[in-house]
């Protein structure tokens, strides 16, 4: 299991476009009362992609999210994973249908009731027919992977923000999903452990070889472990490229949001380009 | 709303909509709204009214989230369908509750866990109202009672009111106050932190693995607490007539249980298992719906213990009605 994490992988051509999508959403409509917060959204991603949606706070990333998973479903538009159209599954088998998805939640939403060991074992308990002892052993590796061997016998209440994030990734891991949705992974952490998550975000994709989609507002991270980028506003993608085509974008709200600039379309109506970036990133925590 | 883009359905009939779970599906989203629906147009007058419909989801994106409807038109007022609302998840719920029971896996472990919750650690509190509930009713009868020189039916007195009355209401609102409330924070807290769509996720449907065992060690545990609750009750009617007032102790307990038969006590302990039933359905219903971060979770705590009482002293009247 011991992989060499090898450097950066941005500059590797990301998977053909020609491949079968595994994951596509088509024209998603989503309104809660009179806001509309997904506006037709269109989103593809391929089999083995990491992709992560940028966009500022109420754009609608976790709606979008949501909508993958089968949490919300859309008024009008589809979405449709490995072929299948969630939202037309009834209960039973959206249930079985999320078998193949690990999701990390913004706060790690792990079970304040259990320890850690109970967390990770939950979906192995839940979602597969594995002894005592191979949970055991999953367990372990899964903790091993985010870097939390041996907190097994802790409390939730005693981790940090870092750790419950991290320890909630075990979680979604560890029934070997095939597909990995990250919300918000490092909203309110310290710059270092949020190149931890990434770092541990990287190490899951390449091991596992899953499909990642990621959601945040962190262009160090989205940088750090995107095979695309796609920048969402009100409610539609925006604009949609390789990290490194990404930074070259010249779309005004894309500059805007990569430098971080208080000025620009994205907050108030005066567009304003190439204003001096305060500070390189978004990273604001 | 600009109409486009509604619901799949815009132009079928309320029929319609109950029959294909249109409706259901609505009162499921915890203060997720679909657009174009006359029902939704009600709900949205409810929840803008209560003043901080926050659709969890959204607000998940930080700020933006607020959709106060509140002022649109409604089918219904208000307070009317927000009334509709609860009774509408109240059913859902019971009936989810019912329809998930005999389904494995049985979580026998979390049963016992919750029967500890609710029963035990709420039996000293129980025990003590019902003591002093059966004080002052030996007191108070006592006092009228003597006017008519019947002093000596205070017991069957005591007896009767804390059996067929006193014991399972007294004890069921205790009950409510105590883990009902727990029950609403408690799920409101894994609402509003993620942890029941976190379940979803994971293949485990959160009634079948939180409100299930909730609701069946109450139903459980309340027929115990108040038959307990009953000895004590007449104990203390005991108490105060035989140790304060002086009556004689061998017809005091004679007159108690003279008058006393099987039917008055198994009324009691329906009443309390219908009361059980009752409020550990509205306070993980109550939880189950939260919307609206830690403020939320103290709304539903409160709506928990408020509605559940109402609906004990309801039902009591109702059951009180039907029993005898």
């Amino acid at each position: 299991m011991a992989t060499p994490t090898p450097a950066q992988a941005p500059s590797e051509p990301p998977a053909p476009a020609a491949a079968e999508p595994r994951i596509q959403l088509r024209r998603v409509v989503k309104s809660f009362g009179p806001k509309r917060v997904l506006d037709g959204l269109d989103l593809s991603v391929a089999a083995g992609e990491s992709m992560v949606v940028i966009g500022g706070s109420g754009t609608g990333k976790s709606v979008t999210l949501k909508h993958i998973i089968g949490l919300l479903k859309p008024d009008s538009g589809t979405v449709v994973v490995d072929g299948v159209a969630i939202e037309q599954l009834d209960n039973r088998r959206l249930t079985e249908f999320r078998r193949r998805f690990g999701m990390a939640f913004q706060e790690g939403a792990l079970f304040d009731s259990m320890n850690v060991y109970d967390n990770v074992a939950f979906p192995l308990r839940r979602l597969s027919r594995k002894s005592a002892g191979e949970i055991r052993a999953r367990v372990e590796e899964c903790l091993e992977m985010v870097r939390m061997a041996g907190s097994e016998t802790r409390e939730i209440s005693e981790l940090s923000g870092g750790m419950r994030r991290r320890v909630g990734f075990a979680r979604a891991i560890a029934h070997e999903p095939e597909i990995l949705l990250f919300d918000e992974p490092t909203t309110g952490l310290d710059p270092v452990n949020t190149a931890m998550i990434g770092e541990v975000i990287r190490d899951i994709g390449e091991r596992l070889k899953t499909t990642t989609v990621t959601i945040t507002h962190d262009m160090q991270l989205a940088f750090r472990i995107a095979d695309r980028i796609a920048m969402l506003d009100h409610g539609k993608i925006i604009a949609e490229a390789p990290p490194e085509e990404f930074k070259g974008l010249t779309d005004p709200r894309v500059q805007q949001f990569i430098h971080g600039d208080a000025e620009g379309p994205l907050s108030a109506d005066q567009e304003e380009r190439g204003a001096p970036a305060r500070r390189p990133a978004a990273a604001t925590h | 709303m600009d109409g486009s883009g509604a619901s799949p359905l815009p132009g079928r009939s309320w029929p319609w909509k109950l029959f294909t779970g249109e409706v259901l599906s609505a009162v499921r989203q915890p203060g997720a709204f679909e657009e174009g629906s006359s029902f939704v147009e009600a709900r949205m007058m409810t929840e803008g009214g209560a003043g901080r419909a926050t659709p969890p989801s959204v607000a998940d994106d930080g700020e933006g989230g607020e959709s106060r409807a509140g002022g649109r038109g409604s089918l219904l007022p208000a307070p009317f369908a927000r009334f509709l609302l609860q009774m509408g998840r109240f059913v859902d719920m019971l009936g989810r509750v019912f329809a998930w029971t005999p389904r494995p896996p049985y979580d026998w472990r979390e049963l016992s866990r919750q029967m500890v919750k609710v029963g035990v650690s709420s039996t000293p509190v129980v025990l003590l109202t019902a003591l002093f509930t059966g004080m002052v009713l030996a007191l108070q009868t006592f006092t009228v009672l003597k006017r008519f020189n019947a002093e000596s039916y205070v017991g069957s007195l005591v007896g009767l009111s804390m059996v067929r009355e006193l014991a399972a209401v007294l004890s069921s609102l205790i009950v409510a106050g105590r883990a009902g409330s727990a029950m609403g924070a408690e799920l409101g807290t894994m609402r509003v932190t993620e942890q029941i769509d976190a379940l979803e996720v994971m293949a485990t449907d959160p009634v079948h693995y939180l409100v299930v065992p909730r609701v069946w060690a109450t139903v459980l545990m309340m027929p115990l607490l108040v038959a307990l609750a009953d000895g004590i009750g007449i104990f203390g009617g005991y108490l105060v007539s035989v140790v304060l007032m002086g009556s004689n102790p061998v017809s005091y307990l004679n007159t108690s249980f003279q008058f006393m038969n099987l039917n008055d006590l198994m009324s009691g302990l329906i009443k309390a298992a219908v009361f059980g039933l009752l409020l550990a359905t509205i306070g993980c219903q109550q939880g189950f719906y939260t919307t609206g971060g830690a403020e939320g979770v103290g709304r539903s705590t409160t709506a928990a213990v408020v509605l559940a009482s109402i609906a004990i002293l309801a039902a009591d009247f109702f059951l009180t009605k039907l029993l005898f």
